[in-house]
């Protein structure tokens, strides 16, 4: 069974619910409009042989609404296919059903996002931060959040200053033509 | 026909004096002993296994033993990237190692947060100890580390040690 042959299968189960599939260079994408749903679709994914939870990854897009979008990428390991789930959530809810039950790799995945993020998970056992440290008041991946960091600190476990950004930060560019050009540089965004 | 050789300690031909200063024997066993705390934090941890391993050999200044344990040992060589959440685990380590102790910054990382200019890192273990030798490099090579290592033995060599004892058992004593 292809993906595009499961995406179908996936529709015709939840109908409205589930977006026409969406090809890009071969890879589907499907989008679920009620986040509330996202754990009966995983679980009808489960079902139909998409057994494994290659990853959970979030997306911030500051300024529009709704502001953040969560992905989830499947794999079928029986048949090498693979498909992601797309779902929007809004920043004044924040919060979605753990999928933690069907896949226990979900653990981590959305402790990360909780971290750099800020979604919470309903139902997720031990919703701790997994990269900074708790009591660390900010979300560090979210647009709004300067890349030289904030400073914070929490007395006897950790502090963090505001990084010297030197005019950075430095980027390469890639294809130039010798080493000078592709040496890395202030880049203005409107350059 | 049977030798005469003495195979032993020869006092006709090495004789029996060294003329030192106590403070100076000291210096020399503490320079040819210190004991390094590897403090591995990130990919440098992996050229300091090559110290280590036997084409640069650490022992040969007598470097060889790797103590996992702040109690045992003499001198902290951070090789690798701070970040925050690692900088109060560092700084404890630290402040439980016996004085006298000294401190590595092994490459870019170690000694001013390198590349990583971001909310995560610390800019430089010397935010929070205080760092005797700075090693460029990103990684340094091995015998950049053993160069490191030479500077500090020099270091040790010129600090007086009894001296300090002295004053500290007169300070201990009040």
């Amino acid at each position: 069974m292809t993906a595009l042959e499961s995406a179908n299968q996936i529709k015709a189960r939840f109908g409205d619910l589930v977006s026409e599939p969406a090809e890009f260079r071969g890879e589907i994408t499907l989008k679920i409009a009620n986040a509330e749903k996202i754990f009966d679709v995983c679980s009808f994914a489960k079902s139909i042989g998409f057994d494994y939870l290659v990853d959970i990854t979030s997306i911030d897009n500051y300024g529009e609404y709704p502001r953040w979008t969560v992905l989830y990428h499947l794999r079928a390991i029986g048949n090498g296919t693979d498909f992601r789930l797309k779902i929007d959530v809004s920043e004044e809810k924040s919060e979605i059903p753990s999928v933690l039950p069907i896949w226990r790799t979900a653990n981590w995945h959305e402790r990360e996002i909780y971290d750099m993020m800020g979604i919470r998970f309903r139902g997720h056992p031990d919703l701790r931060r997994i990269l900074m440290w708790e009591g660390y008041p900010h979300h560090p991946l979210r647009k709004d959040f300067p890349l030289a960091g904030k400073p914070t600190d929490l007395p006897g476990v950790a502090f963090t200053r505001v990084t010297p950004m030197e005019g950075g930060p430095f980027v390469t560019v890639a294809g130039g033509k010798d080493a000078i050009d592709r040496e890395p540089r202030v880049r203005t965004p409107e350059d | 026909m049977q030798s005469q050789t003495e195979y032993g300690y020869n006092s006709k031909i090495e004789g029996d004096i060294v003329l030192t200063t106590v403070d100076a024997a000291l210096a020399w066993f503490r320079a040819n002993s210190v004991w390094p705390m590897p403090m591995g934090l990130a990919c440098c941890a992996i050229e300091l296994m090559a110290v280590g391993a036997s084409r640069f050999d650490i022992s040969r200044f007598g470097s060889e033993v790797m103590r996992f344990s702040p109690r045992q040992s003499d001198c902290m060589i951070v090789a690798g990237t701070v970040t925050y959440k690692m900088a109060g685990s560092l700084k404890r380590i630290y402040d439980q190692m016996a004085e006298p102790k000294w401190v590595i910054a092994m490459g870019a990382c170690a000694s001013t947060g390198g590349m990583y200019r971001s909310y995560a890192t610390l800019q430089g273990v010397d935010n929070i100890v205080p760092v005797d030798v700075y090693v460029s490099g990103c990684p340094p090579r091995p015998e950049a580390v053993l160069d490191a290592l030479m500077k500090i033995q020099e270091k040790i060599k010129k600090e007086p040690v009894l001296h300090d004892l002295v004053a500290f058992k007169q300070l201990a004593g009040k």
